[in-house]
């Protein structure tokens, strides 16, 4: 049977001229033969243990990846980590992505640099359980005591008597034991997969361009839809006129909806979205991109709400404020709050009498203004409601947050809801709020059709959720003998501040405070790429190489000295860090980089941060050319525990460093009146090819710490990194991102 | 709409569609050759490189009526069996990250090699910089051009 449905689809697929096939994810044309049909031509079945592992009889063997992928190769490593404890060739391990089913999964979670981390034991133990069973499956077909036997390389063997047979020949007696409680983990000294660079494993699928992401799937019958949103923060839908539009060729419908439901209470990943929406539905992209031109919408200003939003538990009312904002607004309103009382959020001894004593007083504001992620690919969602089911192919970080707004907003029963987690073009904290499921959802729901949702890049940058508006003022006081005696640090920020009061420096000083206040707004924001980390650092670590500068330090001993006090004696409690690995770090970031031999012409900055549980330093070499910084060279050092799949986790790093430099040199979303100015990618400047450095280098600090995360902790100080060292080459400091304005200024 | 004969990766297409539709559209739309990717559909990030008549280009500029009877081709006709030097080498460096540009970035460097077959580190810059990786990856595409460039003259 399922033979026939693969062939079937087979056949659709080179009959591509004619129209109407079926053309979804790849997954029909990539099964081997034999896969489909079994060794004796019958169904094939696979046997499943432990939820994460297949295998079928003729010993192939398939590992489920659990956590959505978005570029961070999750959908390599975590199998890995189960291919380490089952004891397997990775080589011949299929690796398939997951559906969403976190209750078989325990946890579906992309963010937070948590994938590895959380799924460090979680995945091993399953391989491990996987494992003991296969062994218990030979020992009682044998007969033969379970610790005589040894599993490698996908088979179990009996040394003494040279028996030996498959997983696959197994795995049918295997299911049906009982499931042992403690599965015995390899030691650090016996883990051979994990730590060896495995390729990607969806690498030939995406050079060959195969349909792997939802802005690619496609089903026979399948509608297109597009939104049209209010044109500014602070507006809402007034009314509308369709007449035209719906006459133009190819459209099926232009209705509006409601995305979530009056009342609805908001849980934390539900973004605040426009709520009320106008929607085109038609054949093609191309002709819903027409149509949607011809719709006539009248808008109008919203009113002030105020709404609770349920945050795991945490009931937090939200003011969303009326009125269209500006940029150029937003900072002198920030600049005003900086001077007036903000909460308290840390203090440790007197600082404002130490302040009030200092003989000189440095002081230091810094700001960052709102970011899009414009991911690589723009919002879009797949969704077919029927009776029987709601089926969504979506790209999202974490699907289970979407159950209780599909079941509210949807009117769908949970146990009905089927979410293929297709890849991700690009995330960077975007895709963690669902709201597209549930504007493809209504849309298919009143179609009664599928349909895929698209978000073009104007409707991405123009409706997102973005990296807010941050300011921060640091402030040092120094004695006679150019002693710290204390620090200030005071931010804000539009409509959360940064501040992290317990990170270092805090600990390092006797005399601490650390303030911070927040102004509400219509803008809506979210987590981007290590939030609020990713302002503070840059501000934090510029301020210190300041410092240092003027106290005739070392930018490097400095640090560590200051680490080297707060472990010996630490000031306050909570310090949210460890000194030691803090110091490492920085240590071999020395060795590394031959950080007192400059080369030649070139100029050089230092950072460092922790964050998401690892710690990271970058040395950052700068020749200026043309009014730009051209990067030579970046030297990266990461503490980040057991590395599971280096190669990989490399790239990683050298994509945050670019993706950093990127953003501190041209990142910024401009707001005039609500609107935003920049909607596209030819006025919104990302880096390219040419201001990306020559060459990262990157080290990973040698321990057997259990592994920590990745894919955020490398950005945030890469920013300080380089506008230290654009200070070295300019003999300018840089204090408001993008720096581009002020690279500008001085040509 | 208009009926109109396409030439894409040496085969015959007959589509009937408004000939201003960019070609990007026809070929994922209508074709379902989804390798050719969009991105911004307004030429600034070159998520939709194809190439036509052995050149790159963007295909989200395209109408399809220029595109009418001139050879294009598409990622999925690179070659057969995802085997081109160029991708080759991007799988050795295991370049991608989310990979949604690669494609892009593929073509662009194929046609850039197919032009230039020993590019210096500034050739690939300024010819590679009409594609845009949010993921940052670079270091891996200028390291595999160069990869692809020796593997091509053996
Ligand atoms: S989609 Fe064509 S250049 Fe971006
Ligand atoms: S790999 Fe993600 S955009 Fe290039």
């Amino acid at each position: 049977m399922e033979k026939q449905t693969s062939r079937r689809s087979f056949l659709k697929v080179s009959s591509i001229s004619g129209g109407g096939m079926l053309l979804g994810f790849s997954w029909l044309a990539s099964l081997k033969p034999s896969e489909v049909m079994g060794a004796a031509g019958t169904a094939p079945e696979w046997v499943e243990l432990t939820g994460f592992i297949k295998i079928m009889a003729d010993n192939q063997i398939k590992i489920l990846s659990p956590n959505p992928e978005f570029g961070q190769n999750v959908m390599t490593s975590l199998p890995m980590l189960i291919a380490e404890e089952l004891e397997v060739d990775w080589k011949k391990i299929q690796v398939e992505m997951g559906d969403y089913d976190t209750p078989r999964f325990k946890s579906q979670f992309t963010g937070g640099s948590q994938s590895i981390r959380s799924a460090w034991m979680p995945l091993r133990k399953a391989g491990a359980t996987a494992r003991m069973m296969l062994l218990q499956a030979a020992a009682n077909l044998w007969h033969l005591p379970v610790a005589e036997l040894t599993a490698s390389n996908g088979s179990v063997m009996h040394k003494a008597t040279n028996k030996t047979i498959t997983y696959g020949q197994l795995a049918e007696a295997a299911a049906k034991l009982p499931v042992p409680a403690n599965p015995v983990l390899k030691k650090a000294s016996e883990l051979n997969l994990v730590g060896q660079s495995q390729k990607n494993v969806e690498g030939a699928k995406i050079v060959a361009g195969k349909s792997l992401f939802t802005m690619d799937y496609q089903v026979d019958g399948m509608l297109v839809a597009m939104a049209i949103r209010p044109p500014a923060f602070g507006m809402q839908l007034k009314s509308y006129d369709a007449t035209e539009a719906k006459k133009m060729p190819g459209i099926k419908d232009v209705f509006d909806i409601e995305v979530y439901k009056k009342g609805y209470e908001r849980a934390g990943f539900d973004t605040r979205t426009f709520n009320h929406l106008i929607v085109v539905v038609g054949n093609s992209t191309w002709e819903v991109l027409n149509a949607r031109k011809k719709v006539v919408a009248q808008w109008e200003s919203i009113v002030e709400t105020k709404e609770t939003v349920n945050n795991f538990g945490r009931k937090k009312e939200e003011t969303i404020p009326a009125g269209l904002e500006s940029s150029d607004k937003h900072m002198q309103q920030m600049l005003a709050l900086q001077g007036q009382k903000a909460k308290v959020l840390r203090k440790d001894g007197d600082p404002e009498a130490a302040f009030a004593a200092a003989k000189k007083v440095i002081e230091k504001t810094y700001s960052a203004p709102f970011l899009p992620h414009n991911t690589m690919e723009p919002i879009s969602c797949f969704a077919h409601i029927t009776d029987e089911k709601a089926f969504f192919v979506a790209p999202i970080q974490i699907p289970d947050m979407m159950k209780q707004n599909i079941v509210a907003n949807l009117d769908v029963p949970a146990d009905k809801i089927e979410m293929k987690l297709a890849r991700m073009g690009g995330g960077f904290g975007r895709r963690a709020y669902g709201h597209y499921i549930i504007e493809a959802g209504l849309i298919s729901k009143k179609m009664k059709a599928p349909v895929k949702l698209i978000y073009t890049r104007e409707d991405d940058m123009t409706n997102g959720v973005y990296r807010p508006a941050y300011i921060v003022t640091y402030k040092a006081a120094l004695d006679a003998n150019n002693n710290i005696t204390a620090i200030h640090i005071k931010g804000g920020g539009i409509p959360e501040h940064a501040v992290h009061e317990n990170r270092f420096p805090a600990g390092a000083f006797d005399n601490y405070l650390a303030e911070g206040w927040e102004l509400p707004s219509n803008i809506t924001i979210g987590a981007f790429r290590a939030p609020r980390s990713n302002f503070i650092a840059s501000a934090e670590q510029s301020f210190l190489d300041e410092l240092a500068q003027t106290i005739g330090k070392d930018p490097i001993d400095f640090r560590i000295e200051l680490l080297k006090k707060a472990k010996a004696s630490p000031v306050g409690k909570n310090n949210d860090y460890n000194a030691d690995r803090y110091i490492g770090v920085l240590e071999l970031l020395k060795e590394k980089s031959k950080w007192t031999a400059t080369p030649k012409g070139k100029h050089r900055g230092v950072a460092a941060y922790f964050c998401h549980n690892s710690y990271v330093a970058h040395v950052v070499d700068v020749s200026m050319k043309n009014g730009l910084p051209q990067i030579d060279n970046v030297v990266s050092v990461l503490d980040c525990g057991i590395v599971v799949n280096p190669d990989a986790a490399k790239n990683m790093v050298e994509g945050a460093v670019i993706d950093g430099i990127g953003n501190c040199l041209f990142g910024g979303l401009k707001f005039d009146k609500g609107v935003v100015l920049q909607q596209n990618l030819n006025q919104y400047r990302m880096i390219r090819m040419r201001e990306a450095p020559k060459k990262i280098d990157v080290h990973f600090v040698q321990n057997s710490i259990d592994p920590t995360g990745l894919g955020e902790p490398p950005f945030p100080p890469i920013f300080a990194a380089l506008a230290n060292a654009m200070y070295k080459a300019t003999g300018k400091r840089f204090y408001h991102q993008p720096f581009i304005n002020e690279l500008n200024k001085k040509a | 709409m208009a009926k109109m004969n396409l030439k894409v990766n040496h085969k015959t297409y007959t589509v009937d569609v408004d000939p201003a539709t960019p070609l990007l559209w026809v070929l994922r739309d209508h074709l379902h050759l989804v390798g050719t990717k969009f991105g911004c559909a307004v030429g600034a990030c070159g998520a939709c490189t194809i190439h036509l008549n052995g050149n790159a280009m963007k295909s989200c500029q395209l109408p399809v009526s220029a595109a009418a009877a001139q050879e294009i081709t598409t990622i999925e006709g690179l070659s057969e069996h995802g085997d081109h030097p160029v991708q080759k080498a991007w799988l050795d460096i295991d370049v991608a990250q989310c990979g949604y540009c690669q494609t892009g970035q593929i073509m662009a460097a194929a046609a850039l090699l197919k032009q230039k077959p020993n590019p210096t580190d500034a050739d690939i810059d300024n010819y590679m910089s009409g594609n845009i990786c949010r993921c940052g990856t670079y270091i891996r595409i200028r390291e595999a051009i160069k990869t692809a460039a020796k593997t091509s003259k053996k």
